[in-house]
């Protein structure tokens, strides 16, 4: 199978990802987004790998899991601590950080 | 190499008082202050074991220690010393145990907005350990990344202890302190990467080391096109002017040592701001004479102006601390003078005037320390008529201002002259103008004196205490060291005259000049 | 003339035997303010002994060391004493060593003996001062550094030691720093001092770069090798040396104010030895002013100009100490002019230097004895009648008047009488010039001399109670007062005398300086009727201002004459308006320029960045998702430039 379709899906994800992102409100389907992006590079790497018969994607495929999970950790524990304290989940009414 | 590791004992001997007073149990932090004296005293022991180590008549860089840091790029902890290093380190050795005995009380008084009590001992005490430490290596540094490196990491205990220790204004100064340095330093941080570049296409193949590329350019080994070379010089020129301070860029340092404590101020004016003159004499003429030369007439005219500025500055100025800063402001004009003179005299004479200047302004400045510690007033006017309540503080102030104003037989006048002889021969007239400050000297130091120590005794200043022994330990070997080095310059001079000579642009100008004139009549080849 | 004395190599030998003493007359005054200023309260008690002793010891061995030269032959007088090297540099080699020859020889006779006296003087009239032992250390100090500046054998030390009288100078002036008159006075001297020293300092500097050294070696041996013009400058340099320290015109302003010091200081270092310096100076460079008519000529003005400014402010001063501090400017007004006309004038110079040190600090003291008796009151309106109540004083005092107004026999008459036949035997148009301003300037000091004796010792009681309503209660001083006052009025008299008989101190002083006559042939005996004509005249004008009606005890508003010259001739005024305001203006601007302008500058960079930094603060509104947008947006950018390049 041409090796090419991965990288379409890849890329197909990515974008997916990355709209969500950026039109969603509710923090836990931002997060999820960002999920689906990193998993989408992951595949990418994980195509190269194959492509070019080299193992180096694979390994930072494995990296990306490690982070994505720690990050799923960290995320979704402020996630929690801001509707704690706000009453809601949407990304709209964590606005603190600004001029 | 030296058998015995002299300087990095030196650098690493208040590294260890620091570790002494963290390791110091929560309810004993008072004792932070007798460890940072045992500390630097011992420090200063090294200092002088340095320079009996030192031979006066042998190569111009001794006690040299090398060892690789950043191999990749030729990066070396390298240091070693001339005389005027070694002069310089021992009047940052000599200085700090005396701010450190005269700064002994400074985190107990009161500061307006800083509530009582809360400010800490062992920070303070700490921070001039780390401060000595950075100043030694900065004069022993013999790898120009190295030196820059501390150069920077200078400014980190400097603006803490003026941020955190200083008064009233004292966050504005920091700052102002920080940004100025910084961007000096960073266009010497660009400068001293495009020295590294050139040398990396020069048959030398990439080096810091300063010794190695003094006489590369010396030997014309090392050669840089005409506008790259005013560039390097410029890069670290403005750095040191920064640092020096030199007009225009000065104003940081009248607020940094206004609000400073005296003691960070003694500090910060008698040996952090030596760098940059030091910086100029060794760096900017060494590495790129024949900017220098281009140079030269605009750093005359900024040195001429410093003097004279300054010195109208301090005549104009209400507050004792602002008016001292002021005072070196045109100090340091003439140092600079000495320094781009370009001769033998006039060299020898702005390393002695760094020592000097040290001494006498460090004395003002905690004689002024101490009268604020009384009154908790900075400004001329809330004083008056203090010698006849407390004459040993108005003796001990006079006798540093009479060498602040280079009065013969204290130690700042043999340098002062010096650099105004130097200069004299080759640029007349910059020199007359420089003279002319020592008119505006008398008037600044003596019309500060008249105003504050005589006439009838102010109501505010009755009831003042004369000096008591913490204070007379602090004050007495400054001037001690000033009555010396004003009989008996020859203390230094022997360290600093072979430094001097062996430098090779001065190595031309060593006779005097008529002398001179004849030989080379005479010798022409 | 000239090049006459430079043609013989100057190389004075090491001393030896009993001439190696010259360092140990310079350490002991040195060694006595040491202990006294070091030692602190600890040395109150003796302090005043240990002063008067290193001042006596001082005077014996510089007597040593006279008679020591006194054995050798005339031409084996000069010495050189290498004590160490001072500043050693590359190129730049400054000795501290002395040299002793029959000049430097009179002054430390003349320091030392002097001094002597008044160290003695100032045990009794300080008795009273709680700080007697400080004023001692300073009189101490005063000597050293004196010492060091006649003694020196390069200019540079000669600096140190000029330096060091004006530290002296400042220190005893200001002694009683509580007064601010006495502060603002010391702080004056001290500056306008300073601006003399800037001449110095200069003179010292092309001095090292046309003779390459400063030593006395360097100079004298090379002057006639150098560019007239250069000498020109260098003579000009020391004259504004001697100006300052010597309080001639137009740095003269300070002396008056320099009374406001104690009067044994003003007797010592106002009117016999410091201020006197700048003779020494000139006569000392003489083979520079030698090679130079030019500088010479305006050496003589400035005299000139003194004598007549000094003698003109003295006529109109109530004050007697001032009235004599005019009366110091004015004469040595006459020692520059002396100097001034080259190798004719240098030992008449000097000679009316010594004579002047006798009976002016004899005047000093005299007053000073008076103001003891007087409460303290300067006023010589609240004086009058006071020979009867002291006798001593009286008849010390008026030797001394007759010394310097010149009547013979005394020893002003000698030395005033040679100056003005000098200065007619300059010859042509500047020498009539010199001589007649000169003998206008003997008629005015008889004047205002005469006007001195009469206000304070004849006429009637005009006393005054003081401000805490003691009425004075005129008394003899004590026996350490008079006797100084005795021994002095004694030099008056019979000093003159010694130094004409046989010429003998011109041939005593004439291996240093050299000898002329003048060019022009004066008649000695019509000069001196001449001058004892205008004295007759000015004592017989002052005769009947004074005596033959009563002397009014407040001031009359005077002419417009007087009241400038009470106004010390607007000299003050002049400083003030020319230099004092411009310069506060000055500085208050620079001030001013220096916050708004320079910090200005920097403040206004840092302000502007901030501005800037605010608006573009307003993008970072808080919400995620505009941030994610603008990072997707810069990393489209990013991708965009990529694929540009590349294409």
């Amino acid at each position: 199978m041409n090796p090419d379709n991965y990288l379409y899906l890849s890329a197909i994800l990515f974008t997916l990802g990355a709209l969500g992102v950026l039109i969603r409100r509710n923090a836990i389907v931002v997060f999820m987004c960002i999920e689906l992006m990193l998993n989408a590079t992951n595949l990418a790497f994980v195509t190269f790998s194959r492509m070019h018969g080299a193992l180096d994607g694979q390994i930072i495929a494995f990296f990306t899991m490690v982070v994505a999970a720690a990050e799923v950790v960290v995320g979704l524990a402020i996630i929690i601590s801001v509707y704690r304290t706000r009453r809601s989940a949407s990304v709209d009414d964590a606005n603190l950080l600004k001029y | 190499m030296s058998s015995f590791p002299y300087l990095t004992v030196t650098i690493a001997a208040p590294l260890v008082g620091v570790a002494a007073i963290a390791a110091l149990p929560k309810g004993r932090t008072s004792l932070a202050r007798p460890v940072a004296l045992v500390a630097s005293l011992i420090t200063l022991g090294f200092a002088i074991a340095d320079t009996v180590a030192f031979k006066t008549g042998g190569p111009r860089f001794q006690l040299a220690e090398d060892y690789a840091w950043i191999p990749s790029f030729h990066i070396d902890y390298s240091v070693a010393v001339d005389g005027v290093a070694l002069v310089l380190i021992l009047l940052a050795a000599v200085l700090v145990p005396v701010v450190l005995l005269a700064a002994w009380h400074d985190t107990e008084e009161h500061v307006p907005g800083v509530e009582d009590g809360t400010r800490s001992v062992r920070a303070y005490f700490s921070l001039i350990l780390v401060l000595e430490t950075m100043m030694i290596a900065v004069f022993a540094a013999n790898d120009i990344f190295l030196f820059y490196v501390v150069f920077e990491a200078l400014l980190i205990p400097g603006y803490f202890l003026i941020g955190s220790f200083g008064g009233e204004r004292r966050s504005y100064a920091a700052v102002k302190f920080l940004l100025y340095n910084l961007l000096g330093g960073l266009l010497m941080l660009a400068a001293v990467i495009g020295l590294y570049v050139i040398t990396t296409r020069s048959s030398l193949g990439g080096t810091f080391n300063f010794q190695t590329l003094s006489k590369a350019v010396a030997d014309g080994t090392l050669t840089m096109s005409g506008p790259t070379e005013k560039w390097l010089f410029l890069g670290f020129f403005v750095a040191f002017a920064v640092k020096a301070p030199l007009w225009p860029f000065h104003t940081w340092l009248p607020d940094a040592a206004a609000e400073a404590t005296p003691g960070t101020a003694v500090l910060l004016v008698g040996v952090l701001d030596k760098i940059g003159t030091f910086g100029m004499l060794r760096f900017c003429l060494e590495l790129f004479p024949n900017a220098s030369h281009f140079f030269t007439p605009l750093v005359l005219v900024l040195a001429v102006i410093s003097t004279i500025y300054g010195a109208l500055l301090a005549v104009g100025q209400t507050d004792i601390k602002r008016l001292i800063a002021y005072t070196s402001v045109s100090h340091f004009g003439l140092i600079t003078l000495g320094v781009f003179a370009l001769t033998a005299r006039g060299q020898v004479g702005a390393t002695l005037y760094m020592v000097n200047h040290g001494l006498s302004t460090g004395a003002l400045f905690l004689l002024a320390g101490f009268m604020i510690s009384r009154r908790g007033s900075g400004s001329v006017d809330a004083y008056g008529g203090v010698q006849k309540v407390a004459p040993l503080l108005a003796g001990t102030f006079l006798v540093a201002g009479l060498s602040s104003l280079a009065l013969p037989g204290l130690s700042s006048f043999v340098s002062e002259f010096l650099v105004l002889v130097g200069t004299f021969e080759k640029y007349p007239a910059a020199a007359i103008v420089g003279t002319t400050s020592i008119v505006l000297a008398a008037l600044y130091i003596l019309w500060l004196y008249q105003r504050t120590m005589t006439g009838p005794v102010a109501k505010s200043v009755e009831g003042f205490k004369d000096l008591n022994r913490r204070e007379l330990a602090v004050i007495t070997p400054l001037l001690a060291l000033i009555i010396a080095l004003g009989f008996v310059p020859s203390l230094l001079t022997n360290y600093i005259n072979p430094a001097i000579s062996k430098t090779p642009a001065i190595s031309q100008t060593l006779h005097q000049p008529s002398v001179a004139a004849n030989q080379s009549n005479g010798s022409g080849q | 003339m000239p090049g006459e004395l430079s043609t013989v190599a100057y190389a004075p030998p090491p001393a030896t035997g009993a001439l190696l003493l010259t360092a140990w007359v310079v350490a002991l005054p040195l060694a006595g303010a040491a202990v006294l200023l070091i030692g602190g309260k600890r040395t109150n008690r003796w302090g005043h002994l240990l002063g008067c002793a290193a001042s006596i010891g001082s005077f014996v061995l510089g007597a040593i060391l006279f008679f020591t030269l006194l054995g050798r032959p005339g031409n084996a007088r000069s010495y050189d004493q290498h004590v160490y090297t001072w500043v050693p540099v590359p190129g730049f080699s400054a000795e501290a060593g002395f040299h002793l020859d029959q000049l430097s020889m009179t002054f430390v006779l003349l320091i030392t003996g002097v001094g002597s006296l008044i160290h003695v003087y100032s045990v009794g009239y300080m008795a009273e001062d709680e700080n007697r032992r400080k004023f001692f250390g300073y009189l101490n100090l005063f000597l050293a550094a004196m010492l060091i500046l006649v003694l020196a054998n390069n200019y540079l030390l000669l600096y140190a030691g000029w330096e060091g009288v004006g530290l002296a100078s400042y220190l005893l002036i200001g002694f009683w720093q509580h007064k601010p008159s006495a502060a603002v006075a010391a702080k004056k001297a001290f500056i306008v001092n300073r601006v003399g020293d800037v001449g110095l300092s200069l003179s010292v500097m092309l001095m090292y770069t046309t003779f390459g050294g400063f030593a006395f070696t360097d100079v004298f041996n090379k002057a006639s090798t150098a560019d007239r013009n250069t000498l020109t400058g260098i003579g000009l340099m020391l004259l504004l040396a001697a100006c300052g320290k010597s309080a001639q015109f137009p740095l003269q302003s300070w002396l008056l104010d320099a009374m406001e010091g104690p009067t044994p200081v003003s007797a010592l270092i106002h009117a016999a030895t410091m201020v006197t310096a700048g003779v020494y100076l000139i006569v000392r460079s003489h083979a520079i002013f030698d090679l130079s008519p030019n500088a010479r000529l305006l050496v003589t003005i400035v005299g000139a100009i003194t004598l007549m400014f000094g003698a003109i402010i003295g006529c109109a001063k109530d004050d007697i100490k001032k009235a004599l501090a005019g009366s110091t400017m004015s004469q040595i007004g006459y020692m520059i002019l002396a100097a001034g006309l080259g190798p004719v004038g240098y030992v008449v110079a000097i000679m009316h230097l010594i004579t002047h040190g006798f009976f002016k600090a004899g005047l000093f003291l005299g007053a000073g004895s008076v103001m003891h008796g007087m409460n303290d009151d300067v006023n010589m309106r609240h004086y009058g009648g006071l020979r009867k109540y002291m006798a001593v004083t009286f008849v010390t005092f008026g030797l001394g008047y007759l010394a310097i107004i010149g009547v013979p026999p005394f020893s002003g008459f000698w030395s005033k009488d040679k100056l003005i036949e000098a200065a007619f035997a300059q010859g042509g148009t500047s020498g009539w010039v010199l001589g007649v301003t000169a003998l206008l300037g003997a008629m005015i000091t008889a004047f205002y001399m005469t006007r001195v004796m009469l206000m304070t010792f004849f006429g009637e009681k005009r006393w005054v109670e003081d401000e805490h309503g003691h009425e004075p209660h005129p008394h003899e001083a004590p026996l350490s007062m008079t006797i100084p006052m005795i021994l002095l009025a004694v030099g008056s008299v019979f000093a003159g005398g010694l130094f004409v008989l046989g010429t003998s101190f011109q041939n005593w002083l004439a291996p240093v300086t050299g000898h002329s006559e003048g060019s022009a042939h004066v008649n000695s005996w019509a000069v001196s009727g001449a001058a004892l004509a205008v004295v007759l005249i000015g004592i017989g004008y002052a005769w009947r201002q004074y005596a033959s009606k009563p002397v009014p005890s407040v001031a009359p508003a005077g002419s417009f004459a007087t009241r400038a010259a009470r106004r010390d001739l607007y000299g003050d005024a002049f400083n003030e308006n020319a230099i004092m305001y411009p310069g506060q203006y000055l500085t208050r601007l620079l001030v001013y320029f220096d916050l708004k302008g320079v910090d200005g500058v920097v403040n206004g960079v840092a302000a502007g960045l901030g501005g800037t930094s605010g608006r573009f603060r307003r993008a970072q509104n808080g919400f995620v998702r505009s941030y994610a947008l603008s990072m997707f947006g810069g990393a489209a950018v990013l991708i965009a430039a990529l694929l540009l390049v590349r294409a």
